[in-house]
């Protein structure tokens, strides 16, 4: 695929090397997941998925935590980092005999950094049917401001 | 060993979607729910992660000798918001098991809770192991 970009191009050609490098550099960030804040980025690996989203005063967090406890959970806040970590507990039915066992437990931790500041005094968690929201609102300075136009 | 698995780190496992399925009544994917099944003497049950749905929108369907689980989910984004960075989809959940012949149908017992389903379903009568005494004499 790269290699393809490179011949077929239409304006980049090898008059500026540098600019391609640069370009293959972003690349393969990207393929590396090193790149955050941008969507679509590969997966990170670690528990829970986490879909972000935002809107003009705040930032969404939200990931899939079936069967997880509110006491098990804990989110706390750092800078622009919300590290969501917990347990989910699994207890084995007493005398019985598995036919299937896919669902997961385990411990879990996974920290976010969200690409603006953020008000951290205001955050706000709900888990809901083993959905957690998380609402992080912009600090004042992020939010987006309407400039007047004076005529 | 129970507390052994209960301190490992979690794996990420990604949805599992569904290929190939009865026909879909809504656009979007569909995918596989994880479920643990578990059976003693009197119970077969079965324990299903379904996040993000709600209790009213569980179907639990018993046909002849299929059941079948559908969790629809609704979305959950305004059209105010803008994604960031999406790591997983949403969509319905579908599963089916073939039903064993000594599964009392009329008794079983359904719940959903913190995005977990749990079907117990009660082993007939007949079906239960019955203790032989040997004789001795």
């Amino acid at each position: 695929m790269i290699t393809r970009r490179l011949f077929d191009f239409p304006d980049a050609g090898w008059r500026n090397p540098f600019e391609e490098m640069d370009r293959m550099r972003r690349y393969l960030d990207q393929l590396m997941g090193q790149t955050d804040t941008r969507v679509g980025v590969p997966r990170a690996g670690v528990f829970p998925l986490i879909n972000l989203t935002e809107n003009k005063t705040a930032y969404i967090l939200r990931a899939e935590l079936p069967g997880i406890q509110t006491e098990d959970l804990d989110i706390q806040a750092t800078g622009r980092n919300i590290t969501i970590s917990g347990q989910r507990k699994i207890e084995p039915a007493p005398n019985a005999t598995y036919h299937r066992r896919e669902r997961e437990s385990g411990k879990f931790s996974r920290a976010v950094t969200l690409p603006g500041d953020i008000d951290r005094d205001k955050i706000e968690a709900s888990l809901k049917n083993g959905g957690l929201t998380v609402t992080v609102p912009k600090s004042e300075k992020a939010k987006p401001r309407q400039i007047e136009i004076k005529s | 060993m129970a507390n052994e698995a209960q301190n490992r780190d979690m794996q990420v496992k990604g949805k599992q979607e569904v290929t190939g399925t009865a026909e879909q009544t809504r656009p979007g994917p569909v995918f596989t729910p994880p479920v643990d099944i578990c059976e003693d003497e009197n119970v077969i049950k079965l324990m299903a992660d379904m996040p993000g749905v709600k209790p009213d929108d569980v179907n639990i369907d018993v046909r002849e000798d299929t059941l079948t689980l559908i969790g629809e989910i609704q979305p959950y984004e305004d059209a105010e918001e803008t994604d960031v960075m999406i790591e997983y989809e949403i969509g319905q959940y579908f599963r089916q098991f073939t039903l064993p012949e000594l599964i009392d149908r009329e008794k079983i017992d359904a719940q959903l809770k913190d995005g977990v389903l749990t079907l117990e379903l009660p082993k007939a009568e007949a079906a239960k192991p019955q203790k032989i005494e040997i004789k001795s004499g």
